[in-house]
């Protein structure tokens, strides 16, 4: 690439974490700004509306707990990640595994029979289970026919929508919904506590914060963790030490299609009560769970605090919705625009960036 | 029905919904054989189909339409190019990002379209003498879109400047050694450019026969996951525009035949067969001896940068 000479670009040996930090903040602030031009293009003052953001999700006692409700599942789904991303395993089908993770959890909710003490953990483990194992075949294919992975995560999400459409529109379409889309009603012993007075699901939310330290450990103090990292950052290296690349991928995408199960088991057990239409179930969690991760840098802990900033986003898009009467895709937009910026301030990260004349080096 | 007005029916729709897999797929070769994978597809796909369609409706010149939404889907396609290029930024992160900037962009504008039908639509022809033709012609001549044909001839033409032309060693050496490139004075950064605008450009025209032409009514998301196939398809041909236009034309067969199974499966879960089809495509490429000559280009999602290993 060739930069004007008044320009250096020269590789960094080592960064701070905080300049990482630092340099992440710069990216965001700046995305925001782009964004700003948006409203701008519908004739909205920017600083209204992110005004109207900040008070609608940070403001009161209702946005930070609708914040809070948007940021369960990006968290959940976020740690999985943050694990599938370091064995380098492009994991963008969480969206599917999510959904999955629902018809399991309403097929046990509505369908097993399982005594009511054993009903939730039943669910979890059933869209653990389901989530896992439609994120466990694209890495068996990966591993064993080198199908590119990336590809088949994402198709698959287009299948889980069309089993979740098919359940509601056919067989566990409810008797008692007159007509709608849905199914039955959960029961109460299939329906998750909330913190009174909210809709966060604070099971779903304990496993979050659970899962994400749990797997920081996993990442950074196991021996599993360490392959995990091998594979993910040098497979020839993981090749010759005897590292089995089929086993930690397959490990990886048991975690990241597990949790984005998990996540999936919050959602119908924890705020709709029962199955119903994908696109009314999912506002994009799996995409943007996906900044949530890269964001994150990968670090399951740092998940927690990135998947809190885009639930903000997502409840943002709920308010101005409502208040300025714009479109929910904007969220979208925004989506977009910041992982444009975070990957573009990697060059910061990865790079020196002088301005002013090359200094000499002896 | 007898088994000639079947045959003929199967391979005319798989004709017409073969199209914008095949104009995006020849696109995407491009953009991959220079070394850069552009995920976009999706995004800049549902940006032509906006701007084809607003064009479309505005002017009333359905072919004004379709050539905005390629200047559109090329000027799209230039974030991921700086991001890639220029920033050296990873390719499936920045182009996950478009196809989410895309998707969000052109929902959030389009909803102003959502909901009209279109009065100035591409219409379908007949070519004449050759829809004549017993069989053959009323398969492949009669009440097509014009759009299939220059879809037809982009990717001949695609495949000749690729494999026939200067031009087109300098494409593939590009994405195949960047360095050996650079060093026989080829400027890698402005080849890769160029192969990811025309990947833009393709995607954009894609995106408009899908709203002008073959559905002729714009809705957010309409594309529902095409972007994603003409990924996959691009390892099907195995990098060969050629192979692009076998491999979209027998997908799109599959899919037309699919349908057939709507006695025995639910609507719902035939909106899954397109999907899963590609899945399976993969599996079959991948299963091919012919893997092990015909490969991914090897630069393939990596910068170049001078003097670098």
């Amino acid at each position: 690439m060739r930069m004007p000479s008044w320009i250096q670009v020269e590789r960094r040996s080592s960064i701070s974490p905080w300049t990482i930090f630092a340099i992440s903040i710069s990216a965001i602030v700046l995305a925001l700004l782009l964004a700003g031009l948006l409203f701008r293009l519908f004739g909205v003052s920017p600083i209204r509306a992110y005004g109207d953001i900040i008070r609608g999700a940070l403001g009161s006692k209702l946005g930070i707990t609708e914040t809070i409700r948007r940021m369960i599942p990006l968290l959940v789904i976020g740690v999985g990640l943050t694990v599938a991303f370091r064995a380098l395993f492009w994991n963008i089908g969480a969206e599917g595994q999510l959904l999955v993770g629902t018809v399991a959890a309403t097929g046990v909710a509505l369908f097993s029979g399982i005594p009511e003490i054993l009903m939730i953990p039943a669910m979890f483990i059933a869209g653990f289970a389901a989530g896992a194992l439609w994120g466990m075949g694209p890495a068996y294919l990966k591993v064993k026919l080198g199908i590119n992975d990336v590809i088949t995560t994402l198709l698959l999400n287009y299948v889980a929508i069309a089993l979740v459409e098919w359940l509601v529109y056919g067989p566990w379409k409810g008797p008692t919904q007159r007509g709608f889309a849905y199914t039955d009603r959960f029961s109460a012993a299939a329906s998750l506590p909330v913190i009174a007075g909210t809709r966060i699901h604070w099971p779903t939310l304990a496993i979050g914060v659970f899962a994400a330290i749990l797997l920081f450990v996993l990442v950074k103090r196991t021996r599993v963790g360490f392959e995990i990292r091998v594979v993910g950052e040098n497979p020839d290296a993981a090749k010759y030490s005897g590292i089995s690349q089929t086993k930690i991928t397959l490990l990886a995408m048991m975690i990241s299609g597990g949790l984005a199960g998990v996540a999936g088991v919050g959602e119908v057990a924890g705020i709709h009560h029962m199955l119903l239409s994908p696109e009314q179930i999912s506002l994009g969690y799996g995409y943007t769970a996906i900044i949530v991760a890269w964001l994150a840098r990968r670090n399951p802990l740092a998940a927690i605090l990135t998947s809190f900033l885009f639930g903000v986003i997502m409840r943002g898009g709920d308010v101005i919705k409502v208040s300025l009467g714009l479109p929910f895709e904007l969220v979208d937009v925004f989506n977009g625009v910041i992982l444009f910026m975070l990957i573009g301030s990697e060059l910061f990260i990865r790079y020196r960036v002088r301005i002013g004349a090359r200094r000499e080096v002896a | 029905m007898s088994w000639e007005s079947w045959v003929i029916e199967t391979i005319s729709r798989a004709l017409a919904f073969g199209t914008p897999l095949l104009l995006a797929t020849v696109g995407e070769i491009y953009a991959e054989r220079s070394g850069v994978l552009n995920l976009g597809v999706e995004g800049m796909m549902l940006m032509g189909a906006l701007t084809g369609f607003a064009i479309s409706m505005g002017s009333g010149n359905p072919w004004l339409g379709i050539l905005i939404a390629g200047l559109v889907g090329g000027a799209f396609s230039l974030v991921h190019a700086f991001a890639s290029i220029t920033l050296r930024a990873n390719q499936v992160v920045s182009g996950l990002a478009l196809t989410m900037l895309g998707t969000g962009l052109s929902g959030v504008i389009g909803r102003a379209y959502e909901g009209f039908p279109l009065w100035s639509k591409l219409g379908r022809i007949d070519v004449p003498v050759l829809s004549s033709i017993p069989v053959l012609g009323p398969a492949l001549f009669e009440n097509q879109s014009p759009m299939t044909y220059i879809a037809i001839g982009i990717a001949v033409l695609g495949w000749l400047v690729l494999f026939k032309t200067r031009m087109g060693i300098s494409i593939r050496a590009v994405g195949e050694d960047p360095a050996t490139a650079d060093s026989l004075g080829i400027r890698v950064p402005l080849v890769r450019y160029l192969c990811v605008m025309v990947g833009g450009v393709l995607a954009g025209f894609a995106g408009a026969y899908w709203s002008v032409a073959y559905r002729t009514a714009w809705s957010g998301g309409m594309t529902a996951g095409l972007g994603w196939i003409v990924i996959a398809l691009t390892i099907f041909a195995f990098w060969n525009p050629l192979y692009g236009l076998v491999g979209a034309f027998f997908f799109a067969a599959m899919r037309v035949l699919s349908f057939r199974l709507q006695a025995w499966l639910p609507p719902e879960l035939l909106k899954a067969m397109p999907y899963l089809l590609a899945i399976l495509v993969l599996i079959i490429v991948s299963r091919g001896t012919l893997q092990k000559r015909m490969g991914a280009p090897s630069a393939l999602t990596l910068p170049y940068t001078r003097g670098e290993d």
